[in-house]
């Protein structure tokens, strides 16, 4: 199952992310050569296996819903590359 | 003076007044100015390093000080250090500066470790050579055109090249037994959820753990007594108790006791003859010895690498979903609404493999494509695991080659992703079946190259794989 490069872009768009020309081609090539490896899978017959969706088989760790210090909102906000007062600040989404 | 002691033997000299732990850390501290060129440190701790010494010093001397003093170590850039940089090799997290302690980190400081630096590693620890950092590349210090392995590749490093005593790396895909292997020291993966992720910075979260680097057994047993054990910050660590290996290790493992197995599927095509021949010779030292050593199946062997990448390419697809410019990192100057600023962000922040991963994993998981990937991946996942707890049934420990080649020359695998992806072709299945594995030096091929013999493990056996590796040195 060949990924073309409109399979490409597309997922690109879902994963938001870029490429130009030159990089799309190269990720298709990239992508059908993994891709094709990994059809190697398909040598075995696993219709009846269970998937195995938690590796260390433990269920439900709870703890107490409580309200505890963790991060100030100075902290939390120390890293944002654009803040205004308590905010995050991200461009305009809304038009007038 | 300290190179080539452990702990142990430093603690003896610290007490008894023969070393000063300042010098201890100037040594270290020289090594690493004087070897800028392999590019080991993202940033040094200079200042911290040697206010610590004194204070521990002070410690050791009124008999107060921690399991660790004595204790240099260097850390991954993957692993946070609350108000240090934090990169993790990436663009992204250039200016990022952590708010908080990783577990491992709270423990080793409060034990009296003294963390000398940060260490250079593959972007998102994605990648086996250290090419991948946004740093730019580290130099095997066994042969500077070589790669040393990644993606754990600046913590071998700084362990090979003395700028420290142990490391702290991290393992999605034998992120720290490849680059053990190639700088020939010893790594060690611990069994998953044994040491706490908080802190550390997701790739593929089922597969993700933390692990030490060292030249012998005592320094990686102590370091991991200090930082195994349940965390309240990370829900998949294990309830399981945890042993003093520093005494368990103290033990001799005596033939009789138990059983070595070896994998067939390992020491097929693929595997370079003089890593071959030479663990091979270890597997007839072994016999020699007494010990019995059985030849075993691991029979979905060959479907390890695909599945790996299936899934871990699925996790850090999610995982980096995070890096969007908003409240953390770099963000692209370049848009004109949000959707443009999400956009380049990631795509001027992120480096070409990083981007080659997330775009697979979201192909994988993308509608249509669910059942015949990821759901595959995650039942071929139970089928390699089985394979293992079959064969721990007829054996206690699997002995195999840690990579199928030794170090290979810069810029040599980089334009092939599959090639590069088939160097944890010995190592992926330990972190599909969440066992614990060690790499052992094991000798050097013709050019002088290091390579190391891998042992894997029943869950939980972290004492038992570093008494065995003590048969191999």
């Amino acid at each position: 199952m060949a990924v073309s490069i409109g399979e490409v872009e597309n997922i690109s768009k879902l994963a938001k992310l870029k490429f130009n020309e030159e990089e799309l081609k190269k990720l298709q090539t990239d992508l059908n050569n993994i891709l094709e490896y990994i059809d190697q899978l398909n040598e075995v017959n696993l219709d009846d296996v269970e998937p195995l969706e938690n590796i260390n088989e433990l269920v439900n760790i709870l703890r107490k819903d409580e309200v505890m210090q963790w991060l100030t909102q100075k902290e939390a906000l120390q890293n944002a590359p654009d803040k205004t007062g308590n905010y995050f600040r991200v461009p305009k989404v809304i038009d007038k | 003076m300290i190179q080539n002691r452990n702990l142990n033997e430093i603690q003896k000299e610290l007490n008894s007044g023969k070393l000063l732990l300042v010098d201890a850390v100037k040594y270290y501290l020289d090594k690493i100015s004087s070897q800028k060129h392999l590019n080991v440190f993202i940033s040094v701790f200079e200042n911290d390093a040697l206010t610590r010494a004194e204070e521990i010093q002070k410690k050791i001397n009124s008999g107060t000080a921690g399991k660790l003093a004595g204790l240099v170590i260097s850390v991954k850039d993957v692993i946070t250090i609350k108000d240090k940089l934090h990169t993790c090799g990436s663009k992204i997290l250039s200016n990022y500066t952590s708010v908080y302690n990783a577990t491992v980190i709270e423990r080793l400081i409060s034990e009296d470790a003294i963390i000398i630096g940060k260490v250079n590693c593959d972007e998102f620890a994605m990648g086996s050579s250290n090419e991948n950092s946004y740093f730019g590349a580290v130099l095997n210090p066994v042969d500077n055109s070589r790669v040393p392995g990644g993606s754990s590749g600046g913590s071998a490093v700084s362990v090979a090249a003395d700028m420290c005593m142990v490391s702290l790396g991290s393992e999605t895909g034998g992120s720290i037994r490849q680059p053990a292997s190639f700088c020939g020291i010893t790594g060690l993966k611990a069994t998953y959820g044994r040491i706490s992720r908080f802190g550390l910075t997701a790739f593929a979260s089922s597969f993700d753990s933390i692990g030490i680097f060292g030249k012998n057994d005592y320094d990686i047993a102590a370091v991991l007594e200090v930082i195994s054990g349940e965390d309240e910050y990370d829900s998949t660590s294990a309830k399981e108790k945890v042993p003093e290996f520093t005494v368990e290790t103290g033990n001799n493992i005596k033939p009789g006791e138990i059983i070595f197995g070896y994998a067939k599927e390992y020491f097929e095509d693929g595997l370079n003859e003089e890593i071959k021949n030479g663990i091979l010779k270890k597997i007839e030292f072994l016999k020699n010895k007494g010990f019995e050593v059985k030849e075993i199946s691991l029979p979905h062997s060959k479907y390890v690498i695909q599945t790996y990448y299936i899934l871990t390419s699925a996790e850090a697809s999610s995982n980096l979903a995070r890096y969007d410019g908003v409240r953390f990192g770099f963000k692209s100057e370049n848009h004109s609404n949000l959707e443009e600023m999400y956009v380049n962000t990631r795509s001027e922040g992120f480096g070409a493999e990083v981007k080659r991963r997330i775009m697979l994993g979201t192909y994988v998981l993308s509608s249509g494509y669910y059942d015949a990937y990821y759901k595959k991946g995650q039942k071929m996942r139970r089928k390699i695991t089985e394979d293992f707890e079959n064969a721990f049934k007829e054996v206690d420990y699997i002995i195999s080659p840690t990579t199928p080649t030794t170090a290979f020359k810069l810029g040599e695998k980089n334009d092939d992703p599959l090639a590069m992806y088939l160097n944890d072709i010995y190592t992926a299945s330990v972190n599909l079946a969440a066992i614990p594995a060690i790499s052992v030096p094991a000798g050097n091929d013709s050019n002088g190259l290091p390579f190391g013999i891998q042992i894997m493990g029943k869950k939980f056996d972290e004492a038992g794989l570093l008494k065995v590796s003590k048969l191999f040195i």
